[in-house]
């Protein structure tokens, strides 16, 4: 079906910007840098909408059931006639919905980047960075094969690492960075071992062909695949951890989550793009996509909702006592993608049991919004406070009235109060996780309640809080642009509240978007309805705990302190971020580098050098010794030559005759 | 006219060929070099038409080979003189032992 051809234009559009604000925005175009990064994203905005529209309601449906298209196919690398890589674009209901998602939330963060940014320094490589990482993501997104998933997952890390480190002259900004591409190529050397494992028992790369090999009881490669086993485990099992390891390295799950409070180092709107909205639910794409071969596989499957219940748990914890707003957004995103892995790993494949499947894609779509408001809404209260540390904020809804508008509607969308797009999916995966596992249906309910009080934590603490300050804030933020004698400077200009006004739109309309028609694990529509009896828990818990939070932080009063004190070490220990860290930096520095690395390091610089330096030493010896036989003199050439002659002769005449 | 044994001829170009070589290694004179490698190739063609008069004397073989040797002795000479020259316009000399620049 080529009549899909032009989704190829939708990467390579970002693709050519990113080759030529590279090559020349320095130079000549760091005017128009921005205006070029937008039109072309718009342009693959369009286009993509365009395939979502004719995907959904033309001609991606045939007897019902969402059809996986292959747009294209291209065989780049051949090793032998069965085994080859090839570069494709796969055409179905999670691509489309990603590629509307991805799109519309980095042309967003384009637009608002135009007023966040301006005045930098390095303006058009920041753009050229962004579209690198539009181009890789859509690239992700739209591979048929998963070595072609596997470069673009690379080429997703190194952007994100160059966005990271975008302010390199801040010492922390690089260790971020670092951290963060450490972390993920660890996590993606899992990945890799995975899709070796399983491209060696599928004979292929190709992830439709390796779906249909793997979900066919009674075929080769399944027997081969789960009758190999190794420490106790079938290699099914093993080759679709390390591929999920990946994922969680990517997705921030834990023990990986590491990197991405850290990340957060970052400008604001690449935090909104990459930390919140589309790289990090990479992973949960990851595994919608292998989806049907993971659900053949009961083990993998918990280790994915394990993973993501204690991510979401922990991190919303977390979440609750961090106190600089960006950490907390990167918290309770984390906790959030928790909530889509656990649903995808408690779902079954097809059918009414699909349920999670559709809920966690769901959540996915709705999420990218919502959270990319809270981010870029943050990005605007910070580019007005000039930091990101709560107790410098308060009472700023009244200078901010656009942001502070947005921000709350994201709150309550992310909260999950009715009829905010939040709601809607949080619901299906809440009734998911209901009928398949009650313990995870009760770690998902406790952590629904903490997302509610830690947002609205956050949401009273920079719009409430402090009434009197409200003013100084005013006078800093004047001091800083004096240009701009306006009373209401913070709210920046259009180009940074358009996004703002545009997804607080999308994070109340989207919740209505008839997902379960559309996005399955079969392909088949799903019957949803929203259970009234069911939801009165979730909503007043998160109202309960809505209340809560106003209670302590709408005005100042050291009630949540004392509530802090009272937990104690638990307070201590969530603050610390429950001392992850400092447990990699112990086995890091004492266990890893003293009792591997300097070994390593010294049988590298002993033994493996040694070992060349002793060869170049004799060969240099040995020369030292025969050299003067090059004496450059004719006749002592001729002497050899007539002798070597003599003592062939001898040779030939009297020994071996 | 006794006939002049084999051994006699071979004893000559024998005799020729050491000549030639000892004055290949002792003279620094590339020009009497030169000679001295001529002589060396005359003593082979002595061999050359001894052997196809003494042993071959049906076949031309033995001679033709001369004939070509003696060919390419006057090339080859014409390009050792040409290298001699060169050798001289850079060195102001022809001697061996001032043209070691080829050394270690």
């Amino acid at each position: 079906m080529s009549n899909y051809f032009y989704i190829l234009w939708i990467p390579l559009l970002p693709l050519a910007t990113f080759v030529i604000l590279g090559l020349f925005g320095r130079k000549y175009l760091s005017g128009i840098a921005g205006l070029l990064g937008t039109a072309s994203l718009l342009t693959s905005t369009i286009l993509s909408f365009i395939a979502a529209k004719q995907y959904f309601f033309v001609d991606g449906k045939v007897n019902g059931v969402f059809q996986k298209i292959v747009a294209l196919k291209y065989t780049w690398l051949e090793f032998s006639p069965n085994v080859s890589i090839d570069l494709g674009i796969i055409v179905d209901p999670i691509s489309v919905m990603m590629l509307v998602v991805v799109t519309s939330v980095s042309l967003m963060v384009h637009v608002f980047s135009l007023g966040y940014m301006k005045g930098e320094e390095r303006f058009a490589t920041y753009y050229a960075f962004l579209s690198l990482f539009t181009f890789s993501m859509l690239g992700l997104i739209l591979s048929a094969n998963i070595f072609q998933v596997y470069m673009f997952w690379e080429l997703v890390g190194v952007s994100s690492f160059l966005l990271i480190s975008y302010y390199f002259n801040k010492p922390s900004a690089v260790a971020a960075s670092k951290k963060a591409f450490i972390v993920t190529r660890f996590a993606d050397l899992g990945f890799l071992i995975g899709i070796l494992i399983l491209g060696f028992y599928g004979g292929t790369l190709d992830i439709g062909l390796l779906i249909e090999r793997f979900t066919a009881v009674n075929s080769v490669h399944y027997i081969s695949i789960t009758g190999a086993s190794f420490l106790g485990a079938s290699m099914l099992t093993w080759g679709l951890t390390l591929v999920f390891m990946g994922g969680a390295g990517k997705s921030s799950m834990f023990p990986l989550h590491i990197w991405l409070p850290d990340a957060m180092e970052g400008p604001t709107p690449v935090s909104a793009l990459i930390h919140a909205a589309t790289m990090v639910v990479a992973g949960v794409y990851l595994v919608a996509r292998m989806f049907p071969i993971f659900s053949m596989d009961e083990a993998a499957l918990n280790i994915v909702t394990y993973v993501g219940a204690a991510s979401a748990l922990f991190a919303a914890v977390i979440a609750c006592t961090q106190t600089d707003i960006k950490r907390v957004l990167a918290y309770s995103t984390m906790s959030q993608i928790g909530y889509m892995m656990f649903a995808l790993g408690i779902s079954k494949n097809g059918g009414e049991n699909g349920l999670g499947y559709m809920a966690s894609m769901f959540h996915l779509f709705t999420h990218a919004f919502f959270k990319s408001l809270l981010f870029l809404g943050a990005g605007s209260v910070i580019h007005m406070v000039h930091s990101n540390e709560m107790k410098d904020m308060g009472g700023l809804r009244k200078l901010m009235p656009i942001t502070h508008i947005a921000f709350l509607i994201a709150c309550l969308a992310i909260a999950g109060i009715p009829p905010f797009a939040g709601f809607f999916s949080k619901e299906e995966i809440l009734t998911a996780a209901f009928h398949e596992n009650k313990i995870i249906f009760g770690i998902a309910l406790f952590t629904a309640a903490l997302t509610s009080f830690y947002m609205f934590r956050l949401y009273f603490n920079i719009f409430w809080s402090k009434e009197t300050s409200a003013t100084n804030h005013a006078h800093i933020a004047h001091g800083h642009d004096n240009h701009d004698a306006h009373n209401n400077h913070g709210e920046g200009p259009w180009v940074m509240k358009l996004p703002l006004i545009i997804l607080a739109a999308c994070a109340v309309g989207v919740g209505f978007v008839p997902f379960s028609q559309l996005v399955t694990s079969d392909g088949k529509a799903l019957e949803t309805h929203i259970d009234v009896i069911f939801s009165i828990a979730p909503v007043v818990l998160s109202v309960l705990a809505i209340l809560l939070a106003a209670n302590f932080y709408k005005n100042q009063n050291n009630k949540s302190d004392k509530v802090a004190s009272a937990f104690g070490g638990l307070y201590t220990a969530a603050y610390k971020k429950f001392y992850i860290d400092e447990v990699y930096l112990f086995i890091t520095k004492k266990i890893i580098f003293p009792f591997i690395g300097q070994p390593i390091a010294w049988a590298d610089k002993n033994i493996v050098d040694g070992f060349m330096q002793l060869l170049a030493k004799t060969t240099a010896k040995i020369s030292e010794l025969i050299k003067g036989l090059q004496s450059g003199k004719v006749q002592n050439y001729a002497m050899y030559f007539f002798g070597g002659i003599a003592i062939l002769s001898i040779l030939f005449l009297y020994i071996w005759k | 006219m006794q006939d002049i044994p084999l051994s006699q001829i071979l004893f000559v170009s024998t005799f020729l060929f050491f000549i030639g070589m000892y004055g290949l290694f002792t003279r620094r004179n590339l020009i009497t070099m030169l000679m001295s490698i001529e002589l060396m190739l005359n003593s082979v063609n002595i061999n050359f038409v001894a052997f196809n008069k003494y042993l071959f004397p049906d076949n031309l073989d033995g001679l033709f080979f001369t004939l070509f040797i003696i060919t390419i002795a006057a090339a080859e000479a014409a390009v050792a003189i040409a290298i001699i020259i060169n050798l001289y316009r850079s060195h102001n000399s022809i001697d061996v032992d001032d043209a070691t620049e080829m050394k270690y």
